[in-house]
């Protein structure tokens, strides 16, 4: 199968839908001829023109807003932010607006926007460019909330996305922009909701998603080597969380290990835990052990960021840990 | 308007002072000596100059991405600089800040920031904070004019506006936010009109000719000081890097750079000075070869100073 790159596979899911669907159109900062700051809608401005695919002033709660009010109207708009770490700016929209409308209106609207943002650190970008807050708004009903591992999943997923009547938070690691892997040539979706098993194994289970599940295969194939074997679930989304895809991987190998990048503190990993806390706690054969970024703002210098951000070696020692026990 | 010779003078140091700097760090990035990303402030010397040369000591500012230039402006020593650039732990914010995120108190930096209009805001409150301390300090905001169209812009300008408050918006107009031709995605042409919708004075000038800056920022400083109230000032500059070291210049036609790079902020300003006889040419060489040795220092300084230790990034938060 031919392998192309994550980037590539936003590129092609967007236009597979705008070619497809004449209500979907595309908008953020230097998202036309500039072709977006990670090269994830290159191309399109020269397809679909300035129609549909239209940059913005920088105005994050503006544009986000607008595309609420248009979703809601009849578009299906694929509003880009640059950083995802300025989603702060828009929250309003989305958490009170967005998520809310079909709800508060007895379901009379609805909202089918999508929300794309490149999440992550590892980069020395510090602070405010290195983020991932998807364990804050996984905490809000009515957004689904979606971080891809691999080109064939971003792809996959984005298209649901897009044809998803929900708003849908679309998290890209940036780490991931460039890798590659195969997609194949024809149309194909991924359910939005349903996790992903990227490596089967009977000792012990890791729950990752985004950048997580590399980190966390590389760290499987080395245990590998010492005849420890892991299976690797990619959650895929945050919210909706496969509850089932969870708790069939944890009875099976009845340990388990969280892996996330983003904080502890009230995260999706805490909240992996307690399903399994409530759900499968008789199964266990050790304490779950989550490997996360520590709770501190993520600091610039490498030497700062690579303590606080999960390693390899981190996800090694727990791993080995719920073993001993 | 007299403008006294040490200050004459100190406006050529500092854009000197900051051109050696950007030019330095340019080439450090580009071997690979200094992390992350960094986002250059060439070209628009004289703004940060001009209006920071009207500044006291316990004034405030608040700076963007594109810091390097206010923060060397408003005081700052180039070797705690550096060293915060490179991670290290003598930087002016231990290695955590880096390059998007100096900040010193002393010289009242309340910050470079990440977030395109983070720091309006936080100018305001400043402003508010010195009127109800009675402290006579006046608060600049730099942003660009891509940060113009943010609502945290907007509400700042009313809201100081409606307060009176001492505060000076400053504005760089340097056409571009990122790769988009700002007047693409704003209907005004000069940032500066806007001002009119909040009440207060807004006026366009040269912001590559130091002195046309200084006079404006002079008379927003010293109006916002006597508690008439905030100004905006929109200095025409241009960036003559791209947005962000590294990034590939497909957005803007060469002749464009060309032309603003040939009328670039120093050369004319130090010939100004030596024919009005502020300056003899040797005294503005030693000038410029005093700051060199500053920047060359603040390398060595750098690369000689140690990592912080990885505990450290637990500290410095109570929450
Ligand atoms: C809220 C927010 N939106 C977008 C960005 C990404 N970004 C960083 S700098 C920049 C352009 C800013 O343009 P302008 O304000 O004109 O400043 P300049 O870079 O030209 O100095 C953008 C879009 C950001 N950092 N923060
Ligand atoms: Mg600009």
């Amino acid at each position: 199968m031919r392998e192309i790159s994550f980037s590539q596979a936003i590129v092609e899911a967007t236009a597979e839908e705008m070619r497809r669907d004449p209500t979907v159109c595309v908008w953020g900062l230097d998202i036309g001829p500039y072709g977006g700051a990670f090269g994830c809608t290159r191309g399109l401005y020269e397809e679909f023109g300035p129609e549909r695919v239209i940059d913005m002033p920088i105005s994050e709660l503006g544009y986000v807003g607008m595309g609420v009010g248009a979703a809601a109207t009849g578009l299906r708009p694929v509003v880009e932010l640059q950083f995802s770490d300025w989603i702060t700016l828009p929250s309003d929209t989305l958490i009170n607006q967005a998520s809310k409308m079909r709800y508060m209106f007895g379901g009379v609207l609805s909202v089918p926007m999508v929300l794309r943002a490149p999440v992550g650190g590892y980069l020395a970008a510090a602070g405010q460019h290195s983020n991932s807050f998807e364990s804050m708004f996984a905490h809000i009903p009515g957004l689904k909330v979606v971080l891809p591992s691999t080109p064939y999943d971003a792809k996959g997923l984005l298209k649901s996305a897009i044809r998803d009547n929900n708003t849908v938070l679309f998290f890209e690691h940036k780490k991931l922009y460039e890798t590659k892997g195969p997609v194949p040539e024809e149309e194909y979706t991924i359910p939005i909701g349903k996790a992903d098993i990227k490596r089967p194994g009977t000792d012990v289970t890791i729950v990752a998603y985004a950048f997580m599940v590399r980190k966390s295969l590389a760290a499987a194939e080395q245990l590998a080597q010492e005849g420890i074997s892991v299976e690797v679930v990619d959650l895929r989304t945050v919210s909706p969380l496969d509850e089932e895809a969870i708790l069939t991987s944890v009875k099976k190998t009845q340990r388990l290990v969280i892996v996330q990048e983003t904080w502890r503190r009230c995260s999706v990993g805490a909240e992996v835990a307690a399903i399994v806390a409530e759900q499968a706690l008789d199964y266990l054969d050790a304490p779950v052990v989550r490997v996360t970024a520590k709770d501190v703002p993520i600091p610039f210098s490498p030497v700062l960021e690579n303590y606080v951000l999960p390693q390899e070696a981190d996800i090694i020692a727990a791993v080995r840990r719920v073993l001993r026990a | 308007m007299e403008i006294p010779r040490e200050t004459l003078v100190l406006m050529l140091e500092l854009m000197l002072k900051i051109r050696h700097f950007e030019l330095r760090v340019k080439d450090l990035f580009a071997a690979g000596e200094i992390p992350g990303f960094v986002h250059l402030y060439l070209g628009q010397e004289a703004v940060a100059a001009g209006v920071c040369a009207t500044l006291n000591k316990d004034d405030y500012i608040t700076s963007t991405h594109r810091g390097h230039g206010h923060i060397i402006a408003k005081g700052a020593d180039v070797k705690y600089m550096m060293a915060e650039l490179y991670g290290k732990a003598t930087g002016y914010n231990k290695g955590k800040g880096g390059s998007q995120h100096i900040a010193w108190p002393g010289l009242g930096i309340l910050g470079a920031n990440g977030i395109v209009s983070g720091g309006i805001p936080i100018a305001t409150g400043a402003a508010m904070s010195a009127k109800l301390r009675k402290s006579g300090q006046v608060a600049v905001a730099f942003f660009g004019d891509g940060a113009s169209n943010e609502g945290a812009f907007h509400e700042s300008l009313n809201l100081a506006a409606v307060f009176d408050l001492p505060v000076v918006y400053v504005c760089e107009n340097n056409l571009y936010g990122v790769g988009t031709r700002q007047t693409r995605v704003r209907k005004v042409e000069n940032v500066a009109d806007r001002a009119a919708a909040y009440g207060m004075p807004g006026q366009t000038v040269d912001g590559n000719d130091v002195l046309a800056v200084y006079r404006a920022a002079r008379e927003a400083v010293d109006r916002a000081r006597a508690g008439a109230g905030p100004t905006l000032i929109e200095c025409q500059t241009y960036r003559w890097r791209t947005h962000f070291e590294g990034e590939p210049d497909t957005y803007r036609p060469p002749e464009e750079v060309e032309a603003w790079m040939r009328r670039e902020p120093i050369a004319p300003y130090r010939q100004y000075l030596i024919e009005q006889g502020i300056l003899s040419t040797r005294e503005a060489e030693e000038i410029e070869q005093h700051v060199i040795v500053q920047v060359n220092d603040a390398v060595e300084f750098a690369r000689n100073s140690p990592f912080p230790a990885p505990e450290t990034a637990l500290e410095d938060l109570w929450a």
